[in-house]
């Protein structure tokens, strides 16, 4: 019988062929781990006696949650951290090296591994075709120590998605739509497999906001056939030779088939508490943001800095409104320095915090006010998410976010860009009529 | 082994935000000091009245976001003897059975804030004393059970040397 995804990847850990439903005890390549999660993995690991990491290359620990420390407990959470990976020889991302999910996918996951990580977003990996899960402390403890966990084979969803983006629309507002769709637990339990030509077009940047938001309708796992853009995404990152296509087989079976159309699609956004509370922008506009944050692991690399910067070049943002910005890596902040993304957004009004996750989980840096509303290119608007229970939170694409910095309300991004494909058409009309 | 508690009600979509704050992320060092923080932004009173052995009572998707086995834990350390709701969320669901939190799947629509519950783990079955109400829920996978029954994946481990699945 065919295989999804899921069944393959796993399948070829478990060295025979298992099937959606299984309950397996399958090998981990890649473990992950954060300083909010870090330090009580480190503590359950001790715990067991363990002393020895099973695969200390493969298993990385991120200071990026509280990055640089705003508090004495932190700090002394980040040195345990540091003295552990010293200890061990596991590797060690310090602060201001990036979100785990940007580092691990810019470094260290490639197509056909099983990721496991003590981080929700994790998930972010199967835009490399890497079976990627998140889970908590305790079992990734056991899983740096003793190599393995166990898994139950999913069942998965297969969501085709066709036609090409309106210019103005994203992968962000196409994942906010769907999981709009289903609900924020539609797909619990399942892997949601993205495929369809919309998928083969789109860049791995944008595939990685895709997959990183799978967790946000309940999956375990969002993944993405690899193809060349895989290819060429590893080739740029200096590991080409680590790629290997994988592909559903074509009989494989799924739970359900989820057919999308993205060319009609309007940006999105997701109104506070819940992600799937989502809505057109026509719906939206006009209400006014106090906050505007660019970040995190769903919408900072460089080419939604880029969408961001296009938007906002030469433009002052609007005076009620704030401006955070924290790039994905610090790769993606170097890059968007020597492209002047970074000067054009300080100009423009902005902060730009150092590459981390500080605001999007309310440790630090762009705590809302009461009442404030913050539109943001995160992945989750829960109630207290940002630090504060009164504040609100919108999700929105990059583009949104930069339009509506500029009017300090929730604006069209449209408004804004030049659609290049219209511009070609009408200079084609008019060379005709000559 | 029965429990034996009152019920503390919440509503759908209870995120990990709400049972274990962003704003206490330095306090994951410290979890019985979190623990004073338990379900702070749903119900500021729920720490200081939940008595040892209650049941925290939801509606949907309970425990969704975070992977952080702070929430599960914390809800353990506050006293409460098991999760009941309708359905949890993927992440939450096997965080609370690896620290030993019992995560009951059942209909909690007619549950009230004060109902007496008493709950058979091993025999599967709810009895609502208040409401004079009987409930049977879905059994754990056998993996699962073990890791209970060993009091978490951490004992668990250390008695199996490996994870026991059958």
């Amino acid at each position: 019988m065919g295989k999804t995804l899921s069944e393959t990847i796993i399948s070829e850990h478990c060295q025979r062929d298992v099937e959606a439903g299984e309950i397996v005890l399958t090998p981990v390549d890649v473990c992950l781990l954060q300083d909010g999660t870090g330090p009580l993995a480190i503590r359950q690991f001790e715990k067991l006696g363990l002393k020895k990491l099973a695969n200390p290359s493969r298993t990385v620990f991120f200071l990026d949650h509280a990055a640089p420390s705003p508090r004495r407990e932190l700090s002394n959470d980040h040195k345990f951290i540091r003295e552990f990976v010293a200890k061990t020889g596991a590797q060690l991302s310090d602060i201001g090296g990036g979100i785990s999910h940007q580092v691990i996918n810019e470094y260290y996951v490639n197509p056909g591994d099983i990721l496991i990580g003590a981080d929700s977003h994790t998930c972010t990996g199967g835009a490399l075709c890497a079976f990627s899960t998140g889970m908590g402390s305790s079992d990734v403890a056991v899983a740096m120590g003793l190599g393995k966990t166990w898994l139950r084979v999913p069942e998965s969803f297969k969501v085709v998605v066709k036609g090409e983006f309106p210019f103005g629309v994203y992968a962000k507002d196409l994942i906010l739509h769907f999981i709009g769709m289903i609900g924020s637990d539609g797909a619990t339990y399942k892997a949601l497999e993205f495929c369809g030509e919309t998928i083969e077009n789109m860049t791995m940047s944008q595939r990685l906001t895709l997959a990183n938001m799978a967790v946000e309708a309940g999956a375990k796992v969002g993944l993405i056939a690899s193809d060349k853009v895989t290819f060429k995404y590893l080739k740029e990152m200096g590991r080409g030779n680590k790629y290997r296509e994988i592909k559903p087989d074509s009989d494989a079976t799924y739970e359900k088939t989820i057919e999308m159309d993205v060319s009609k699609l309007e940006p999105q956004i997701s109104f506070p508490h819940t992600v799937d509370n989502t809505r057109p922008l026509s719906q939206a506009k006009g209400i006014k943001v106090q906050q505007v944050f660019l970040g995190t692991c769903t919408n900072a690399r460089l080419d939604d800095l880029k969408i961001f910067y296009e938007i906002i070049k030469r433009k002052k943002k609007d005076p009620h409104t704030r401006v955070i910005v924290t790039p994905a890596s610090r790769k993606v902040y170097l890059d968007a320095m020597k492209l002047g993304y970074i000067q054009a957004f300080m100009e423009f009004g902005a902060e730009i915090l150092p590459s981390g996750c500080g605001p999007c989980v309310g440790v630090h840096g762009g705590v809302g006010a009461d009442g404030d509303n913050i539109l943001s290119t995160m992945n989750r608007n829960f109630k207290g998410r940002m630090g504060n229970p009164e504040s609100n939170i919108y999700l929105a694409s990059p583009a949104v976010c930069a339009a509506s910095a500029i009017k300090g309300e929730i604006a069209d991004p449209r408004e804004f860009l030049r659609d290049k494909k219209t511009k070609v058409a009408k200079s084609r009309a008019k060379t005709k009529k000559k | 082994m029965a429990l034996k508690g009152k019920v503390w009600k919440f509503g759908d979509d209870i995120s990990t935000d709400l049972i274990a704050p962003g704003k206490y992320f330095h306090l994951r060092s410290n979890l019985p000091e979190m623990a004073k923080h338990v379900m702070e932004d749903a119900d500021p009173t729920f720490a200081s009245k939940v008595q040892e052995g209650d049941f925290l009572v939801a509606g949907k998707n309970f425990g969704l976001g975070s992977s952080r086995e702070h929430a599960p834990t914390i809800i353990k350390l506050a006293g409460v003897s098991a999760v009941l709701a309708k359905s949890f969320a993927r992440i939450f669901y096997r965080n609370a059975i690896n620290i030993g939190l019992p995560v009951l799947i059942c209909d909690t629509d007619q549950f009230e804030t004060g109902d007496e519950l008493e709950v058979d783990l091993e025999k599967g079955v709810i009895i609502n004393s208040t409401k004079n109400l009987k409930f049977t829920f879905a059994a754990l996978p056998q993996v699962m059970i073990n890791i209970l029954n060993d009091g978490g994946l951490i004992a668990h481990i250390e008695k199996h040397k490996d994870f026991k699945l059958n």
